[in-house]
């Protein structure tokens, strides 16, 4: 009887499992193998004959200027991104886990931007912060920074090439626009986190005469520690592959300041006909993500056990 | 159950019935370039009443995004019956060279059509000796469009000629307030697009057409020449680049915000759209010492094979490729037809000054616009130029022009 359940749920699984096994993993096999051809024109790619060229599409890219600039251009929009939205998400919860008046209306608020599609937030975004031809004749953002007399704040935003070492400053609105879509994500999944929290806890702590502080950081936060690595998670993994925010806020921007490797591998594949290394950057983007994301399931897994 | 098989039946029966198509894929989805698409639709079905037109288009300047779903379309095995792709390289290195075309010369002939274009543009859409796509229309690439008020303000007599004359205006007009040369990089392409013409006019039309068969060495001093003199024209450009595309730099002219503007003449359409009338308040003039050419940009339309209707896809090479079809789509979308023997009275004053230079002038073909080089030089020089644009280092362009060349398969040595 048992071993007859166990068939009927193998059974019934079966086709999600070839449904992902083809679709996914089969997928994943094809681009690994299209990045080690030599599949570099469109005309060899039809031909479907596969040369296998070893590394050399991995080799040229990480030799490529333009590469090596998305490297960084993730990596810094990764971790502002990451705290931008971790901070402003703990912050927006703290403040509504008070249950001060208004709240609720708050909560949706923060919540809005999140059901918008990327795509929109970037063109909006694009609006507020292209800045006009300056001194004489800004737009955007820096309109109300003349208006409000903080002419002095007026700058270039996404159009600007200054760096602070390998930082492009350009990167600061796409990572605001980012944040404010992404922020009340974070503030949701804190709020749950918060609300979570027994009563008696902080009561008892109160009783012990432990300061709003002190409860935050020594009762509360304890608590949310495994909501901020979940969000990590599934931020990291949003801002790893980041592409339609980018592409449709700034695209690539003057000298790639705000070129991410996605934008890239979206040229390298359909508009230069590159597939081989287009596919390269694939899987480097899934090596990346993986990077992020398989010690988690590893330790979730083994929690389960 | 029956239900549905009676309502797949009926599909199928449906199918049937009116089983005559054409798909025809463009990347035409607004203004006048719609007008017209819509324009030839109407009239192909005047005149073969029985098939029903599929007009499969794809949003997207320049036809990225269509480009990108047509191959995946050609990949698969699922071809339209005809669709719209630049004159040229964008054409031969990705569908012809691989297989995926039917030549065709001989229905050219047999319909009267073949001599009826001039013999350079025929060259641009042929490989090894057959053609692959017809042209509907031709856009001006090597044009300077600029504020006529400004023109006067700043003393503008007559349209330089040479790049010194050229520079000397820049100055005035950057002296008297304004940007002087608008540009909108967003995509990329733009600067480009200003960097071809610079290279024409340094290479000259001759030389510069031989580049691209080989004949000619882009290891010259007139690459080096075109970077400087791009290094000079890269101050006078609008801050603010970076942030807009093509229209918002024509915008900044018509705002009397720029002087001028190096592009194709569809932004000679946009300024009508906005309601100035060519020669009044805009006028123009060929981008200097690139007056003896004439850069093409050119909409082609080409046979698949296996195309599902081949016959019904024939009926409309033969529409667009004939003086009614070239004459009703054009004046719409603001080209000029590249047949010789249209009717000049349908067109205003700039596409007749255009009109009249395309049957004299040697035919360029455009890189930014697909048709002198592959897809993948093309964006290579875009990231090439995105690059110089904000550093201006002239040994770094060419040097990574040059390597782009020689991947390429092109004359560096």
């Amino acid at each position: 009887m048992h071993k007859k359940k166990k068939w009927l749920g193998f059974l019934i699984i079966s086709p999600t499992l070839v449904v992902i096994g083809v679709f996914v993993y089969g997928f994943i096999g094809a681009t690994v193998r299209a990045s080690l051809s030599d599949w570099n024109s469109f005309r060899k790619l039809l031909s479907g004959e596969f040369v296998f060229s070893g590394l050399r599409n991995y080799e040229r890219l990480f030799a490529d200027w333009r590469f090596q600039t998305d490297m960084w251009n993730t990596l810094f929009f990764t971790v502002f991104f990451l705290f931008g939205c971790l901070l402003i998400g703990l912050i927006l919860a703290a403040l509504l886990d008070r249950n001060l008046k208004g709240g609720r209306i708050f909560q949706s608020i923060f919540l809005f931007p999140m059901a918008l599609s990327l795509v929109v937030t970037g063109t909006v975004w694009r609006w507020f912060f292209a800045p006009g031809i300056l001194p004489n004749d800004p737009a955007g953002v820096n309109v109300l920074l003349g208006q409000v007399g903080l002419k002095s704040l007026q700058w270039g935003w996404f159009t600007v090439t200054d760096t602070i070492g390998p930082f492009n400053l350009a990167l600061v609105p796409v990572i605001i626009a980012a944040v404010w879509q992404l922020s009340g994500y974070t503030m949701a999944m804190y709020l749950a986190g918060l609300r979570a929290i027994p009563e008696s806890m902080t009561e008892a702590a109160r009783v012990d005469g432990a300061s709003g502080w002190q409860i935050f950081w020594k009762v509360k936060w304890p608590f949310l520690k495994p909501i901020t690595l979940s969000a990590m998670i599934i931020l990291g993994h949003i801002s790893l592959k980041i592409f339609d925010l980018v592409y449709s806020m700034t695209g690539s921007g003057p000298k790639n300041v705000t070129d991410m490797p996605s934008i890239y591998m979206f040229e390298k594949t359909f508009r230069s006909n590159r597939y081989a290394e287009g596919s390269a950057i694939a899987v480097i983007m899934l090596l990346m993500v993986a990077v992020v994301i398989i010690p988690y399931l590893v330790s979730t897994l083994r929690k389960s056990d | 159950m029956k239900k549905f098989t009676v309502l797949m039946c009926a599909i199928l029966i449906a199918f049937v019935a009116f089983g005559s198509q054409v798909e025809i894929f463009s990347w035409w989805t607004g203004g006048g370039e719609e007008a017209g698409l819509l324009a030839l639709i109407k009239l192909y079905n005047q005149l073969y009443p029985g098939v029903q037109v599929i007009n499969a288009t794809v949003a997207g300047g320049a036809g990225t995004n269509a480009k990108a779903v047509l191959k995946t379309r050609m990949l698969g095995g699922n071809p339209p019956d005809s669709f719209q792709v630049h004159a040229g390289m964008e054409l031969s290195d990705t569908y012809v060279i691989p297989g995926k075309m039917e030549p065709i010369t001989n229905y050219l002939k047999e319909w009267g059509m073949y001599d009826k274009f001039p013999e350079d543009i025929m060259k641009i859409c042929s490989y090894e000796g057959e053609v692959y796509s017809i042209p509907v229309n031709v856009h001006r690439g090597n044009v300077v469009f600029y504020n006529t008020a400004i023109a006067k303000e700043i003393g503008m007599t007559t349209a330089p000629k040479t790049w010194k004359e050229f520079f000397g205006l820049l100055e005035k007009a950057q002296k008297a307030g304004y940007v002087a040369i608008s540009l909108g990089d967003t995509g990329k392409w733009t600067a480009t697009h200003l960097f071809e013409n610079v290279m024409l006019s340094q290479f000259g039309p001759y030389k510069y057409n031989m580049l691209w068969t080989g004949d000619q060495t882009f290891n010259h001093v007139a690459l080096t020449e075109a970077f400087e003199i791009m290094k000079k024209i890269v101050p006078y450009f609008n801050k603010d680049h970076a942030a807009g595309d093509w229209q918002d730099a024509s915008r900044l002219i018509f705002e009397k915000k720029a002087f001028c503007n190096v592009m194709g003449d569809w932004a000679e359409g946009y300024f009508k759209e906005m309601g100035w009338t060519p020669g009044k308040e805009f006028g123009w003039f060929a981008v200097p010492e690139t007056d003896v050419a004439f850069m093409i940009v050119s909409d082609t339309f080409g046979l698949p094979k296996g195309a599902p209707n081949k016959e019904n896809a024939l009926r409309w090479l033969k529409l667009v490729g004939s003086v009614e079809g070239q004459d009703l789509f054009n004046p719409l979308k603001g080209s000029i037809p590249a047949r010789v023997d249209a009717d000049k009275s349908k067109y205003d004053v700039y596409l007749q000054w255009a009109m009249a230079d395309f049957s004299v002038k040697a035919l360029s073909p455009s890189i930014a616009h697909g048709s002198a080089a592959p897809e993948s030089f093309a964006t290579m020089l875009n990231d090439i130029l995105n690059r110089f644009v904000s550093d201006v280092n002239v040994n770094q362009a060419v040097k990574s022009v040059l390597e782009a060349a020689e991947e390429e398969g092109y004359l560096v040595k």
